[in-house]
């Protein structure tokens, strides 16, 4: 064959072959609802996250008063359902706060897997090879780590709030609960919840960052709201490990 | 410098794909990718064979016409470079290269490594413009901006529509490319008018066109041509929430 080709004429058809047909990608409807936007599930995601987060903040304070003793942790367990009273019967507001919570998780669940299912169907070839280029490792395992948490919230709730998986049973007082849960002869235990707090850790410290960028505040803080996350979810991190940690070498007794 | 190549072949929309190996012999470090993929599409012409089809046409770094996934990163590993000025030095002789195209379904493959962008063209026709009075060009410095803001809107007017966050996102979302052409024009005054329907229509667009959400992971910015940032992308969910 002695065909010469010309610089150029390398991609261009060599056959005056049918060009192939242009796929003709219709677009899909437009979300017709705030929540039925991608953007709109990721704000009920944030602001979802922030009330659970803040009610972190206000648990993992309360926790700690175990080192303050037994009789500071019950007060404060007492203090809770009592609230308001007598104005309100007792437990109301406790009751109120844990509906408030159950619906925070449920919809930040809707809108975690409404937004997972999207972004499947956003790539249905994979790639073949695929190397990430972001830093950090808690982004990738956001889902993942949600799933995580929820089944730690499931036994957590069984063990110190229902008691029904704790050795003291339902009717105890709660610093016992909470004492006898951790013991060392529990570690099993003990190391579910390091591992479960660690993972609500790697959570928020994506979460609470990605928080600020879905409600647009990190377009000018940036530099400031980066560290500012890493740093609330070390402090909850510390904060949520300390009381099971000194139950369990007996420093709280 | 000898190569094995590992590249996406798929005849048309409806076919299925799949991987070949090509060997290229020959191949000087001063190439670009680009030149790289020429040499050997010249020889399967010689062969008779099919050339590889790939998008290109400015082989300067500014159409954005270049896309293909190299080694597993748009654009190839090296940071801030368009495909077309990505060149053989940065590989070592004997390697393997794999190149496949973006993988979205918003972007259907046409052919081989060309896939169709027209969904970025609709997210732009949907809101990326300014109403101005027609006429004679205004004078210079008539309506003035400050340098910042000049600075901010110009950096985000860099986007030149690649593809790449597509392409780099695990959620296949277009965030990136649609918060820089709404900043570039809500930074300006003479997109103040429109901000909000603005944000508000576009990034309907680009859910209707089944982009995936955003979930802030960062591949997107890591691996854009023209280094768009992240914040980007809050502004846009600021100006948003605010249509809304
Ligand atoms: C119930 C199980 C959970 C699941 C399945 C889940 C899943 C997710 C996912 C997929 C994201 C989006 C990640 C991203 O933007 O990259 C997210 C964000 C977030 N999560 Fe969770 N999460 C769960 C529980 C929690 C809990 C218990 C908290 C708080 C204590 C929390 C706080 C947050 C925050 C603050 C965000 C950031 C919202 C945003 O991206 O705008 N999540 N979660
Ligand atoms: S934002 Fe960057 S990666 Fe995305 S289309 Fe624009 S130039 Fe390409
Ligand atoms: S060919 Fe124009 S940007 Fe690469």
């Amino acid at each position: 064959m002695t065909a010469t080709i010309e610089r150029g004429s390398a991609t261009a058809p060599v056959t005056p072959a049918t060009p192939p047909p242009t796929p003709v990608r219709k677009p899909g409807k437009k979300p017709t609802s705030f929540l039925g936007s991608s953007n709109g599930k990721k704000v009920v995601m944030a602001v979802t996250g922030a009330i659970m987060v803040s009610f972190l903040v206000l648990h993992m304070l309360g926790n700690l008063k175990i080192f303050a003793g037994r009789e500071s942790f019950n007060e404060y367990a007492h203090w809770l359902r009592t609230l308001l009273e007598p104005f309100v019967p007792y437990r109301t507001v406790l009751t109120l706060l844990e509906i408030g919570l159950v619906a925070a998780v449920v919809l930040h669940m809707w809108a975690a897997i409404s937004l997972a299912r999207r972004a499947h169907k956003a790539r249905p070839v994979k790639y073949v090879a695929k190397k990430s280029q972001a830093t950090g490792y808690a982004t990738h395992i956001m889902r993942w780590g949600g799933v995580t948490i929820v089944i730690f919230l499931v036994w957590h709730l069984l063990d110190l709030t229902f008691g029904v998986v704790n050795p003291k049973g339902f009717d105890s007082l709660p610093a016992d609960r909470m004492i006898a849960g951790f013991d060392p002869t529990r570690w099993w235990v003990t190391l579910f919840y390091v591992v479960a707090v660690v993972m609500v850790g790697l959570h928020l410290r994506h979460g609470l960052w990605s928080m600020f960028q879905t409600l647009g505040w990190a377009a000018k803080r940036y530099q400031v709201l980066k560290p500012a996350a890493a740093l609330l979810s070390a402090v909850l991190v510390v904060g949520f490990l300390a009381p099971p940690l000194a139950i369990m070498i007996g420093i709280v007794k | 410098m000898n190569l094995t190549l590992n590249v996406w072949r798929q005849k048309g929309p409806e076919d299925a794909g799949r991987m070949v190996k090509y060997k290229v012999k020959d191949v000087s470090p001063d190439m670009s990718f680009l030149e790289m993929l020429d040499v050997l599409n010249e020889r399967l012409i010689l062969d008779g064979d099919d050339p590889i089809a790939f998008d290109h046409d400015c082989r300067e770094g500014i159409c954005g016409m270049c896309g293909m996934v190299i080694n597993g990163v748009a654009h190839g590993e090296q940071v801030a470079t368009t495909t077309c000025q990505l060149h053989m030095r940065h590989f070592e002789d004997g390697a393997t290269i794999t190149i496949e195209p973006w993988r979205a379904a918003p972007f259907p493959v046409v052919k081989d490594l060309v896939v169709d962008r027209s969904a970025f063209d609709r997210i732009i026709q949907a809101g990326g413009f300014i109403s101005v009075p027609a006429g004679s060009a205004p004078d210079a410095h008539s309506v003035p901006v400050r340098k910042d803001d000049a600075d901010a809107a110009f950096d985000a007017a860099t986007c030149i529509g690649c593809g790449a966050c597509v392409a780099a996102c695990p959620n296949g979302s277009a965030s990136l490319f649609t918060a820089a052409k709404i900043t570039h024009l809500s930074l300006l005054p003479q997109g103040q008018p429109e901000r909000l329907s603005r944000a508000k229509a576009m990034v309907e667009q680009m859910d209707a066109e089944g982009f995936g959400g955003c979930t802030n992971t960062g591949e997107c910015t890591a691996v854009c041509p023209k280094g768009i940032p992240l914040d980007t992308i809050a502004k846009m969910n600021a100006d948003f929430l605010k249509a809304n």
